[in-house]
């Protein structure tokens, strides 16, 4: 049994989808804000993986500080954080566990390399504790 | 006059949920060691050894103050800081 639950639109997950097939071979990462407080993902916000790196994702330092200025400005907050892992499960590893520093934020991975849209995974990360949950999507 | 500092949510548990508040100091290292001094554990979430911790991004004003003088930065009363955790992973 999975405690917590994801509810997500479809075509937001397949905007997620899209986004780390096209970014593959590299690890692609992204954002879904939505009002504070509301654990709705709204407003997708692909972003550019710094490292450009088939094995680590970053967001570039500049680009950060824009997103929460922006985030801040529309009372948004990050609902969910996505990246891809390009050769592994869509399960956070150990260096996704230790960075980790949104605790209200579902963590969605996505396995890239696989052809099935059923690793689509999102997670609870606090504390360095991973708690996976249902993904509910929407029409 | 002082600094403004900004704090992310996952900081929030030392400053008694304030998203912002007030220190003072000739540079960031100093503004920390203030900060500290009523927020006690924030330093060592920060800060490592001297440094900023790799993954812990903060910008004076809109800079990031890994491309000023790190920890040396210079601030003035007046100035904003901002705390922001990087958002990084990976397999």
């Amino acid at each position: 049994m999975l405690s917590g639950v994801l509810s997500i639109r479809r075509d937001i997950v397949d905007a997620i989808i899209d986004h780390a097939r096209r970014d593959h071979p590299d690890e692609a990462c992204g954002v879904v804000a939505g009002p504070v407080g509301s654990d709705r993902p709204e407003r997708f916000i692909p972003m550019l993986n710094a490292a450009r790196s088939p094995t680590f994702y970053e967001f570039d330092s500049m680009d950060l500080l824009r997103l929460y200025r922006e985030m801040e400005d529309r009372d948004e907050e990050p609902v969910v954080i996505y990246h891809s892992h390009t050769a592994t499960e869509a399960y956070p590893s150990r260096t996704d566990i230790s960075i980790a520093a949104e605790p209200n934020a579902h963590y969605v991975l996505v396995a890239a390399w696989m052809e099935d849209e059923a690793d689509f995974r999102s997670f609870r990360i606090v504390d360095g504790v991973v708690t996976e949950e249902e993904v509910r999507i929407t029409d | 006059m002082a600094v403004e500092v900004r704090i992310p949510t996952i900081l929030r548990q030392y400053t008694d949920g304030a998203k912002t508040v007030e220190g003072s100091g000739d540079t960031l290292s100093a503004l920390v060691d203030d900060l500290e001094s009523r927020h006690p554990g924030l330093r060592d979430r920060l800060m490592e050894n001297g440094e900023l911790r790799r993954f812990v991004n903060v910008y004076l004003n809109d800079e990031d103050v890994r491309f000023l003088d790190g920890v040396k930065t210079s601030v003035s009363d007046g100035d904003s800081v901002t705390v922001l955790p990087a958002v990084a992973g990976g397999a």
